[in-house]
């Protein structure tokens, strides 16, 4: 394959989103293997028929659920019998709309799960594995959301930026083994969960932003947002001093 | 599913729709769904991919490749695959889609449900004539038709307008090529005589006339065919594609503009013919190069009218072109092609005589032209091509189909509500007998 000698294995958490499924084709075309990992089996099995006529090494649907820490323990030993790097790419996440968070809070504890605690878990496990080969790449998919709360969905938001810290703090221990971590901050991308929301501006195909991505990983990034001009509306939106931006409604 | 109301067009631009979208990306979401119009890359021009007023599914993030066996080059796809993807998968593995239409965003759903043609259907017939079986939700029920086992119904799915239920997916048929490049000869032809009698000889696996539609007089049908065939030679870059960033101006395709970029294009072949090496991409899908260039024509859109003919009505041809270069409203994009007698559906296009296919931008005078551009082609006992139209009258494409009564029988088994009618469906009257 063009570019790669070495066959690596990727687990992709939250693989039947359309970003996760553009970056799991990209690896695929590279030659990699593929543990795609997610809720909906049926819907993954057709992802890995994919991935493998693409020119996948191999490619494997498996179950994960981030509510389920029972499903975690499989997926590590699968990955701790595989030869070579073992990357990730963290997908996982939920956004319910902030006014049903409103009338039941409870839903908090999902939307925490799902976009921090659970893929936290998930990475906190694997970590050794990933330190005992000296190599690999952790790509955690976090949100602009995190860079500030908003009225909008602040839930969600808060959810994110627990992972960018996490993520940070990931980086800081697995670039002591040679590893590295890539957090990734997507902007609007035209997915299943844009589609048809109001207010959307500068969607980005999901494919854009699999090249962007890969390309993080190879120039080892930190922090990337993507599409790039992401990082000038954060800048400004983040420097919109609180006494203003409280009253904002964006 | 979320669905999102939404302003929408087919490729010419010229008709639209208000409607509810929705764009499933699992295949569950398709389950205990209504029946409902489903939609491609919105390729067709008119209004075949239209639903004003009511729901339509848009099958491009049901883009799954299922299976592909390397060794018999049988290749099963969601419907929402585009053509040119499966051939930019495979052909590095020696295998592309036996038939593959002028662009590669039409995908497998849109290629079965106009049971398009390329420019190989002389040698080997439509997109309907490789397809092993299709996976279709049949009067709820997802089931896996052949043309074996389901003579009829898979007769009116081929080129059936979607009418027979949602396309699942399908299993194809591809065919090996020994590598990536294209050998294509190009010859001028100087009048239209010229022009068929090169068509006629050509024993080229594909084969397309590019046809200057503005010469008039003893120019009259000059242009260029290009054969071409499969080369293991190393094949020459690819461009990247461009994009046209807003609808152009009026006269960005004025009468001449059109005419000194034909010429040029012309004669930048020379007189005694000349053979390189293309990539597949350049000699299939020559105009994807540009993202959407049918922002050239301005926001109020084009109209392409594209006819097929008996090889014994070229007089009828002759008139047909010489009003287009008269009007003087024909674009830089006009083809001519020979179609084989090959057909798959009941409602497929091709059918034994030439193709001829021109853009004309939307304006009051070009409708009548196409509309009797039209007239000429029913008197033929031509047929035109429901992929392009936006203006014809349902009697004369009724009368063009001659099976189109078996076609509207099978279509009232699999959907007796007529939940699945599209815009044009309508417009033509297709499903009352
Ligand atoms: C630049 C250009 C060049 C072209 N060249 C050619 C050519 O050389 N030969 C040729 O034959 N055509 C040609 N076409 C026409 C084009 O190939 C057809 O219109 C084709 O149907 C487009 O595919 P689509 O995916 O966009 O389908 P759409 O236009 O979205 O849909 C076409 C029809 O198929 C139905 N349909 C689509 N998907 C499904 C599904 N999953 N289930 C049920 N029904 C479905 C729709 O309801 C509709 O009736 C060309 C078009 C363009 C823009």
């Amino acid at each position: 394959m063009p570019g790669h000698t070495t066959t690596e294995t990727w687990i992709i958490l939250g693989a039947t989103s359309s970003m996760a499924r553009a970056l799991s084709r990209a690896l695929a075309e590279q030659g990699h293997a593929l543990l795609l990992a997610g809720r909906d089996t049926e819907d993954m099995k057709r992802l890995a028929a994919d991935c493998d006529a693409r020119g996948a090494a191999w490619a494997q649907a498996v179950a994960f659920d981030a509510r389920k820490p029972a499903t975690f323990t499989p997926l590590i030993e699968k990955l701790s019998e595989q030869e070579g790097m073992l990357n990730a790419a963290v997908f996982v996440g939920s956004m319910p709309e902030q006014s049903a968070i409103d009338e039941d809070p409870s839903l908090i504890d999902g939307t925490v799960t799902d976009s921090f605690t659970g893929p936290a878990r998930f990475l906190q496990m694997m970590a050794p594995l990933i330190e005992a080969r000296g190599g690999g790449t952790v790509v955690g998919i976090g949100s602009v959301a995190g860079d500030r709360g908003r009225v909008g969905n602040y839930v969600y938001g808060a959810a994110k930026a627990g992972f960018h810290t996490y993520l940070s703090g990931l980086r800081n221990r697995l670039g002591r083994s040679g590893a590295h971590v890539v957090t990734v901050k997507p902007g609007f991308v035209d997915t299943a969960m844009t589609w048809g929301i109001e207010g959307m501006f500068l969607v980005a195909p999901p494919e854009k932003v699999a090249q962007d991505i890969l390309r993080a990983v190879e120039r080892k990034k930190n922090v990337i947002y993507t599409p790039f001009f992401w990082r000038y509306i954060m800048l400004i939106i983040r420097s919109i001093p609180e006494p203003i931006f409280k009253k904002l409604s964006i | 599913m979320r669905w999102k109301s939404d302003t929408y067009s087919g490729w010419g631009r010229a008709l639209s729709a208000d409607g509810d979208l929705a764009r499933p990306e699992r295949i569950s979401a398709l389950k205990g769904l209504p029946p409902t119009p489903a939609f491609g890359a919105r390729r067709s021009y008119g209004d075949a991919c239209l639903n004003s007023d009511g729901r339509a599914i848009d099958m491009t993030r049901l883009d799954r490749i299922l299976s592909f066996d390397p060794e018999s080059g049988e290749v099963e796809a969601e419907a929402g695959v585009a053509v040119g993807e499966l051939a930019r998968i495979f052909a590095p593995q020696g295998w592309i889609p036996t038939v593959m239409p002028g662009t590669g965003f039409a995908t497998v759903g849109g290629a079965i449900g106009m049971d398009v043609h390329g420019k190989n259907h002389h040698r080997d017939g439509a997109f309907g004539n490789h397809v092993k079986a299709i996976r279709l939700i049949h009067q709820g029920k997802a089931k896996t038709i052949t043309p074996e086992k389901n003579a009829m119904l898979f007769k009116a799915t081929l080129g059936g307008l979607g009418q027979t239920g949602l396309i699942v997916s399908a299993r194809l048929q591809m065919t090996p090529i020994p590598g990536l490049a294209m050998k294509v000869r190009e010859s001028r032809a100087g009048d239209l005589d010229e022009h068929l009698a090169l068509l006629d000889a050509s024993d080229a696996p594909y084969t397309v006339g590019w046809i200057d539609a503005t010469a008039k007089g003893d120019a009259l049908g000059r242009g260029i065919v290009e054969e071409g065939e499969h080369s293991g030679d190393l094949p020459p870059r690819d461009g990247k594609a461009k994009t046209v960033p807003a609808d152009a101006p009026r006269f960005a395709l004025s009468k001449p503009v059109v005419k000194a970029f034909n010429a040029r294009y012309y004669n930048r072949i020379p007189e005694e013919g000349r053979t390189r090496l293309r990539t597949m991409s350049d000699f299939f899908f020559p105009l994807d190069r540009v993202l959407n260039w049918n922002r050239l024509y301005g926001k109020h859109g084009f109209h392409q009218f594209q006819c097929v003919v008996p090889t014994d009505a070229v007089e009828t041809l002759r008139g047909m072109i010489d009003s287009v270069a008269r009007s003087g409203l024909a674009s830089p994009l006009a083809v001519l092609k020979r179609l084989g007698s090959q057909s798959a559906g009941f409602l497929s296009f091709p059918m034994e005589g030439y193709t001829l296919a021109v853009d004309f931008p939307n304006r009051a005078r070009a409708q009548g032209l196409i509309r009797s551009l039209g007239e000429q082609t029913a008197q033929a006992g031509g047929r035109i091509y429901l992929a392009k139209d936006s203006l014809a009258d349902g009697a004369t494409i009724k009368a063009m189909y001659p099976d189109w009564t078996k076609w509207q029988a099978e279509a009232d088994k699999a959907d007796p509500e007529r939940l699945l009618e599209t815009d044009l469906i309508r417009r033509l009257d297709l499903r009352s007998t």
